[in-house]
């Protein structure tokens, strides 16, 4: 029978943290590693900082999904739809 | 699977609402055109891919039924025209981009900070300094190499879900996960170099 072996866990450095932060925003990383992140995170005075900004990265890029489209756009997507639409209308699937 | 966001402007394309095609062309036309130049050796192809992959979506809606969301069938449809116009089909993370996303000099020999973050996400509370830096956020994803380009505009600008992301983009849930690392990672460099106090 083969046994478990004691490792004892070192901690998460802050070049190990900045790596794992992705993983723990889109909540991907093991309960181990998401347990040693923000035991790290409670005590460093710098890396809590580097993941708001990732954070604010996230949040502002998904602020900015709509684009309005100008008005020639919007023409010319109308006028593409009315051509298929029209062809449609005279050749029907 | 949770509800497609675009459900209702599917339906009202179908039932012959132009301008819901309109709008739904707002909503992508822009991401479509980054991820079609990814493909595509200059913009104007870009934009005749882009073009071709709307006739496909208004000849193809009347059969869409709804088992991926609008927007994932819609890159599909992009993304296969665009491998058919283009010239890139390899989808690994190339093995020259797998350094460290902080550069090594930033810290000690134990791997602590000698060069901590500069701090500035709180500056994001200011609406005029979050208007801008929404703004750069967007230039900076432009410039990201071409695969973190598509994985953080179709996850983090149009809200993807990873699992979408893979199916739009035929890549695994690692490699997406990866891309989407370094490019982030890249993008809050710039930020920090223009927002951060010490600079």
């Amino acid at each position: 029978m083969s046994r478990l072996r004691f490792r004892p866990r070192r901690e998460v450095v802050c070049r190990e943290a900045v790596e794992l932060v992705t993983g723990y925003l889109e909540d991907a990383l093991s309960q181990a590693q998401r347990r040693r992140f923000e035991a790290h995170l409670a005590h460093c005075p710098d890396c809590p900082e580097y993941l708001a900004q990732m954070r604010v990265i996230v949040a502002l890029a998904g602020r900015i999904t709509h684009d309005d489209l100008t008005p020639r756009m919007q023409e010319e997507f109308i006028s593409l739809y009315r051509r298929w639409r029209d062809d449609e209308a005279r050749d029907p699937l | 699977m949770p509800e497609d966001p675009d459900s209702e402007l599917v339906s009202r394309v179908r039932a012959g609402d132009e301008g819901a095609f309109a709008e739904l062309a707002g909503k992508y036309q822009r991401a479509m055109l980054s991820i079609a130049r990814g493909y595509v050796p200059s913009s104007a192809v870009a934009e005749e891919v882009v073009q071709e992959a709307w006739i496909g979506v208004l000849r193809g809606i009347g059969r869409f039924e709804r088992r991926s969301s609008f927007r994932t069938w819609l890159f599909r449809i992009l993304v296969n025209r665009a491998i058919s116009a283009g010239v890139r089909e390899r989808r690994s993370v190339p093995v020259d981009d797998m350094g460290p996303v902080v550069d090594a000099s930033c810290f000690d020999a134990g791997g602590t900070w000698r060069v901590p973050p500069d701090p500035w996400a709180d500056q994001v509370d200011d609406q005029v300094v979050a208007a801008k830096m929404a703004a750069r956020i967007l230039a900076a994803i432009d410039e990201l190499p071409i695969q973190q380009r598509e994985v953080v505009t179709l996850h983090d600008v149009q809200g993807m879900s990873s699992g979408e992301v893979c199916a739009v983009l035929d890549i695994s849930n690692a490699n997406q996960r990866v891309l989407l690392h370094r490019g982030r990672s890249k993008v809050r460099q710039v930020i920090g170099s223009e927002f951060g106090r010490g600079r």
